[in-house]
């Protein structure tokens, strides 16, 4: 229907945007990458000399360098933070849509409840948060209005550490986590008779033993002196407030969702003898399975990338709760150390990359299957 | 219907069940409305409260004094950040989605070869960590030289909301029967007459969707704000400010948190269902 010169104004409205977005996001991560690879520093930019390649040192500095324990400690903030967040956000969600779900009076209302904090900016949650979480007042001093002692727990200053691991036992334990996992899964194939599988699992795991029982694991400890990181209780009062702004975001994905499950299907499932919880188990939660996998990966990269609410919250000296965007920012910016950075900002894109990619390539296989 | 039918035929031990159940559900939605909304209790209880009231061992009771005296405060410090927010959330959201729906309907309607390809990768543009651009972009920015200026900082956020605005004008428009443009093209209408013509007349709710996802993202944002328009703070770093420096009382910070948020809340409480649908299309398919 379409005649080829209407066909070249299409795709010449479309361009500006196509160039434009590939300047400002491809072309920009190649300039970062490129700086994340030098020494650049504000000395270096004014006096207008070319910045000296030093190829990866940046890299290893941040996971190594004695001295830059701070991304390190970013980086199990960041792995620490992700997994309780989305970990919250998922099981309040559910529990408000499932809640919602039960045919509610003033249902509009409730729900205009759960979502508004999706509304504010990061900086509001987090100012209003920060006064909240004084550890000499705010719900601290909530049991008192019914007599109680005021609670005790220091929130986001909280110096209490727990899970505590030597940064120099991490290719340990991550080669141990992969064997426990590669494990089970060769279990269940071996169960599932599918033998080709279980052979292979068989071999990972055996690498994987080898790996850790001989020693090399253990041996690549890059770090001279060990180094203690946990996860810091203060991430506690971060997820509290980032949980309460998104887990009305994960309750309307859930909300949507459940909305999808028609009535028959259910009444179907009733008249099979199915309780009403057995509904859920049986037929409901099984169908929410796509969406929880998009609900973790949208609030995973929310997650990773989190910058705002730490900001306001730890000003970044407050390295408990200190995040790799808040690092990169302070470096980049505050420090003047470019190289170093672009270095944190590439690491950071790479792990949402890991998470982002498949995503992608994933949703628009399936849309290319379908049309 | 069979679920009356069904009701009707329970025994009666069912039916205490069914109403414990009731209860039971009722009494943790109010549990956790109540959950969600004490933050705002406290936000407007300790904004109402004169400076000498704001101490511990009252900080949960209502004021024993309504004061305005933090919301005057607050607003001076913040209207500036407020006018500056004003002044840039107006035109990058609309360029933003002009451009949005035009891409929208380029790719929905007039596909390309790639075009497939393609949109993945702009899409990609609304995933990644903005620090990964950010010291590329300042630099390119000053070269330009839109530094520090509004405009510039407008032409940030029209960019990184090309992906978002495109996507959820690709998927209104994915809707739209492919009969009807070819009703308008038998007529002779080419590109933009069907676009005049057809498209834009249903682009309503679209648009609607888009200008308030937008304008809630920009409002918000706080990164970009804080590094491209330093001299020029938006709402978010007067806030920021503000509240960062240990001298200023918690009754203005509360009424400046409340100040910043309402013009979002506002179009929440009023559009509510469009603004749900702008967060669901976030999960790309939406």
């Amino acid at each position: 229907m379409h005649n080829r010169r209407d066909r070249m104004i299409a795709f010449s409205m479309i361009l500006p945007s196509i160039i434009l977005l590939g300047i400002f996001v491809y072309g920009f991560i190649v300039i970062t990458a490129q700086t994340s690879m030098t020494d650049s520093t504000a000395t270096q930019r004014l006096s207008r000399l070319p910045a000296n390649f030093v190829g990866v040192q940046n890299y290893n500095d941040l996971f190594s360098g004695p001295l830059d324990t701070r991304f390190r400690i970013d980086i199990v903030n960041t792995v620490f933070f992700t997994g309780l967040f989305i970990t919250v956000c998922l099981g309040l969600g559910m529990l408000l849509a499932v809640l919602l779900d039960q045919k509610i009076r003033n249902e509009s209302l409730f729900r205009t409840i759960f979502l508004f904090p999706m509304a504010l900016s990061f900086v509001v949650t987090g100012v209003v948060w920060k006064w909240l979480f004084n550890p000499s007042s705010g719900i601290n001093y909530l049991p008192t209005v019914i007599g109680l002692p005021p609670a005790q727990f220091r929130w986001f200053i909280s110096e209490e550490r727990i899970l505590e691991f030597n940064w120099q036992d991490l290719p340990t334990i991550l080669a141990v986590i992969a064997l426990s996992i590669a494990a089970m899964f060769t279990l269940w194939f071996a169960v599932k008779r599918r033998s080709r599988a279980a052979i292979y699992g068989f071999m990972l795991v055996m690498i994987l033993s080898f790996l850790v029982f001989s020693g090399v694991t253990a041996s690549l400890n890059a770090l001279p002196n060990p180094e203690t990181h946990g996860f810091n209780l203060a991430l506690i009062a971060v997820v509290v407030a980032a949980g309460w702004q998104m887990s009305g975001y994960t309750m309307a994905m859930y909300l949507a969702g459940l909305r999808g499950v028609s009535e028959e299907l259910r009444e179907a499932a009733r008249v099979d003898g199915a309780s009403e919880i057995g509904v859920y188990r049986h037929v409901v939660f099984p169908l929410l399975a796509p969406i929880t996998l998009s609900a973790i990966i949208i609030l995973g990269h929310i997650s990773l990338k989190i910058f705002d609410l730490v900001y306001v919250m730890g000003g970044g000296d407050n390295l408990r709760i200190d995040m790799p965007g808040l690092n990169m920012f302070f470096e980049t910016f505050r420090g003047q150390n470019f190289g170093r950075g672009a270095a944190i900002a590439m690491v950071m894109l790479l792990l949402v990359a890991v998470v982002i990619v498949p995503y992608l390539v994933n949703s628009f296989r399936s849309e290319a299957k379908r049309s | 219907m069979t679920v009356t039918a069904a009701a009707q035929s329970t025994p009666p031990r069912r039916l205490t069940n069914r109403l414990w159940s009731r209860v039971l559900v009722y009494a943790l939605l109010i549990f956790f409305a109540v959950l969600f909304l004490l933050p705002v209790y406290m936000v407007i209880m300790t904004s109402f409260k004169g400076t000498a009231e704001v101490n511990i061992s009252t900080m949960w009771q209502l004021p024993q004094t309504f004061s305005i005296d933090a919301w005057r405060t607050a607003y001076e410090r913040l209207a500036p950040g407020l006018s500056n927010s004003f002044l840039l959330v107006i035109p990058a959201t609309v360029i933003s989605a002009i451009l949005g729906s035009l891409n929208g309907y380029v790719l929905s309607k007039w596909k390309f070869p790639g075009a497939n390809i393609i949109f993945p990768l702009m899409l990609f543009g609304m995933f990644i960590p903005y620090q990964a651009i950010l010291i590329p972009l300042v630099q390119f920015m000053s070269s330009i030289k839109l530094f520090n200026t509004l405009p510039g900082l407008i032409l940030v956020h029209v960019v990184y909301g090309l992906p978002i605005t495109t996507l959820i004008f690709r998927n209104y428009y994915a809707e739209v029967p492919n009969e009807l443009l070819e009703a308008g093209s038998i007529d002779g209408a080419g590109f933009f007459g069907l676009y005049w013509k057809i498209v834009l007349p249903i682009s309503l709710p679209g648009f609607v969707v888009v200008i308030i996802w937008q304008f809630t993202q920009i409002w918000n944002e706080f990164l970009f704000a804080v590094t491209v328009a330093q001299n020029t703070p938006m709402v978010t770093v007067a806030l920021q400010n503000l509240s960062g420096s240990q001298i200023v009382q918690w009754n203005v910070q509360m009424a400046a948190s409340f100040l910043a948020a309402i013009p979002t809340l506002i179009v929440y409480v009023l559009l509510g269902r469009y603004f749900i649908r702008g967060l669901l299309a976030g999960s790309v398919k939406g």
